[in-house]
């Protein structure tokens, strides 16, 4: 099953649209709550970090009674070192984002802890894709 | 157990309910469907949060309760109310007399539910400070909700906290009372005042322990008006030997809304009414709430003093309540008493513990994942086809639950009104088939002139029998 979500920078009251969706999908289809809240907390991160960082993004999921893949990609400033956003507590988010509760610097690290695989490439100037998959038994 | 051992104490009455659809539009599980004019419930879907019951313009939804002459066959009649009941009463009937009227009413022993809560508040506290548990901690109090969660955030299960509430924790120190001072435990008949379906439910068919330790349960608006009869013909009604309840004050609000928060340490809090529930619950199943401790919810707008069997207002009544509790303190200061249960610390302690609650998830379309995919696969075909109205014609609540019946090979495309128009005018459907189809799903009466109906020119549904 495929799915796709828009979401929008700055849009943080629709920023958990797409997780929200997706639980409803794997509730639906019978996978450890176990499991599917590593996915919601995942793609909620990956969500909040499009609304947070970047301009728009999109959310693509394919869901198979194996495993669910999900690629977030956006349009955005991109990440000039992978490695040192991912380092907890690393964040460049600005005190008006801090301010909503945001940019503890601990999204990236939590996608990692929550999936199986996980990907980031970015090019900065132009935006920032991260695929992850969870294995669904 | 299974879902088919799930007992509900709410029943749609098939005389009275004439196939409207206030009941199936309010559920917050989705559990009715309107079939042959009539509504039924979804066994395996319903909460028994009552939201039916207040909706319906027909009272046709009615909640079971046992015999009151049931009580007769025990020596020792206990009667264990609930604080909600003093609410119901002006101010001028004092609780005092409210026990009065129970005891002339046939019961022995009459007790206030919430005594329990004297204990619960400190052994809840005591569990949290442990970290026992998942956190944030939910309450078990609210049986409706224990069964939201089970049905719809089967992932919650756990924060559950694992200790029965007030009612059972009085049930289980006042059997052994008794048993205590030689009475035979068959001779003890332990009967709850209920205020609503939920807790009717959690007795007949508990979660998280094996059998509950009531006996019966007599609902609330059926002995408020011989309570209140008692004593309009007693006005005098001889109170004098009757012992104030010997409770904590702040255990008196305790199935207020704040009633369980207002007792514990941390961060905490308190959402009631059945929708803000799910809404809430949702947030917190996507780890979006910031941190909590500990959170009270309650399926009643103004928890228990909402709940369906109540007969005051419930605004009316968490007043009369919270006055209550404020006069009581000013007693208990001057006259300092005991709650004797709190003696009995050791045998609740062992026997107060709930087991995990198990989930039992409505939502899973098959049990087979492969299955369960390509069913949604469909459900979501079947989503370009419907209109999204959600007009409930085709007899379940949305045009969701329509796709997800066809789905399930319960209903069918053409149960949709507007599908039935089109294939009528495509001439792929005959009047006389689609004809059936509106038959089929709201009984043939619904088309006939009838001047009883709510609204119609000789209507008089709205008197109760009793
Ligand atoms: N989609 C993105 N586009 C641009 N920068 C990003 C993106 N996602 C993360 N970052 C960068 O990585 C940092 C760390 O991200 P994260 O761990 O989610 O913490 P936070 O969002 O709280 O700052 C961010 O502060 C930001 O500099
Ligand atoms: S809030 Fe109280 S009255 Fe309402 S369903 Fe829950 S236990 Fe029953
Ligand atoms: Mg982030």
């Amino acid at each position: 099953m495929q799915l796709e979500f828009k979401v929008m920078g700055g849009d943080f009251a629709n920023a958990g649209y797409a997780s929200s969706e997706i639980k409803k999908v794997l509730k639906q289809i019978n996978i450890d709550p176990k499991i599917i809240k590593k996915v919601v907390v995942a793609l909620y991160e990956a969500e909040v970090n499009i609304c947070a960082h970047a301009y728009a993004g999109k959310v693509s999921v394919e869901i198979t009674p194996e495993k669910i893949s999900v690629e977030v990609s956006d349009k955005g400033p991109g990440i000039p070192d992978i490695e040192l956003a991912m380092q907890e507590g690393f964040s460049t988010a600005s005190p008006a984002v801090r301010e909503m509760g945001f940019g503890a610097g601990m999204g990236l690290p939590n996608i990692k802890k929550n999936t199986d695989f996980l990907d980031i490439q970015s090019t900065v100037g132009k935006g920032t894709t991260l695929k992850f998959i969870n294995y669904l038994t | 157990m299974s879902a088919e051992q799930f007992h509900h104490a709410l029943k749609v009455n098939l005389e009275k309910c004439y196939g409207c659809t206030h009941c199936m539009s309010v559920c917050p599980t989705e559990a009715i469907r309107v079939r042959e004019g009539k509504a039924i419930i979804y066994e395996h879907k319903c909460i028994d949060c009552g939201m039916c019951y207040r909706v319906c313009p027909v009272k046709a939804i009615e909640v079971e309760q046992d015999d009151f002459k049931s009580i007769f066959n025990y020596q020792r009649r206990v009667i264990l109310y609930p604080s909600v009941l003093t609410g119901q009463f002006s101010p001028e009937i004092s609780t005092l007399q409210i026990i009065a009227a129970l005891k002339h009413l046939g019961f022995t022993d009459v007790f206030e539910v919430e005594h329990g809560a004297d204990y619960l508040s400190q052994a809840m506290q005591e569990y949290m400070n442990k970290n026992s548990g998942n956190k944030p901690y939910i309450s078990s109090f609210c049986p409706a909700i224990v069964r939201l969660i089970q049905v719809k955030f089967p992932s919650l299960v756990d924060n559950i906290i694992q200790f029965k509430p007030p009612l059972d924790i009085a049930a289980v120190y006042y059997r052994k009372r008794l048993i205590d001072e030689g009475v035979a435990p068959e001779q003890i008949g332990i009967f709850y005042l209920t205020p609503c379906a939920a807790k009717i439910a959690a007795v007949k068919s508990p979660v998280g322990e094996d059998h509950s330790s009531i006996d019966g349960v007599i609902n609330l608006d059926f002995i408020y008006n011989r309570i209140l009869k008692v004593i309009k013909s007693n006005p005098g009604i001889d109170t004098s030997g009757i012992q104030v309840p010997t409770l904590r004050h702040q255990s008196i609000r305790w199935a207020l809304t704040n009633g369980e928060v207002d007792r514990f340490e941390g961060r905490c809090l308190a959402i009631d009414e059945v929708h803000n529930a799910i809404e809430f619950l949702e947030k917190l199943e996507n780890d979006e709430i910031p941190p909590v401790d500990f959170i009270e919810i309650r399926a009643c707008d103004e928890s228990c003093p909402g709940g369906i069997l109540n007969v005051e207002n419930r605004f009316i009544a968490v007043d009369r309540i919270k006055k209550r509790a404020k006069a009581h303190k000013d007693y208990l200061s001057s006259n300092p008493t005991e709650n004797p249960l709190m003696q009995y610390k050791t045998h609740l302690d062992e026997n107060c513990n709930l087991k995990p609650v198990q989930p039992r998830s409505m939502l899973i379309i098959d049990k087979d994942t492969n299955k369960a995919l390509s069913k949604l696969e469909r459900v979501r075909e079947l989503m370009c086809y419907l209109p999204g109205v959600d007009c409930g014609m085709c007899g379940t609540p949305s045009c969701r639950s329509l796709a997800e019946d066809i789905v399930q090979k319960v209903a069918k495309l053409s149960d949709c009104v507007f599908i039935r128009t089109k294939m009528q005018k495509e001439k792929t459907l005959g009047n006389n088939l689609s004809y059936e189809i509106t038959k089929k799903i709201w009984g043939e009466k619904c088309m006939d002139k009838d001047c009883h109906r709510p609204g119609a020119k000789h209507n008089n549904h709205n008197a109760k029998e009793d």
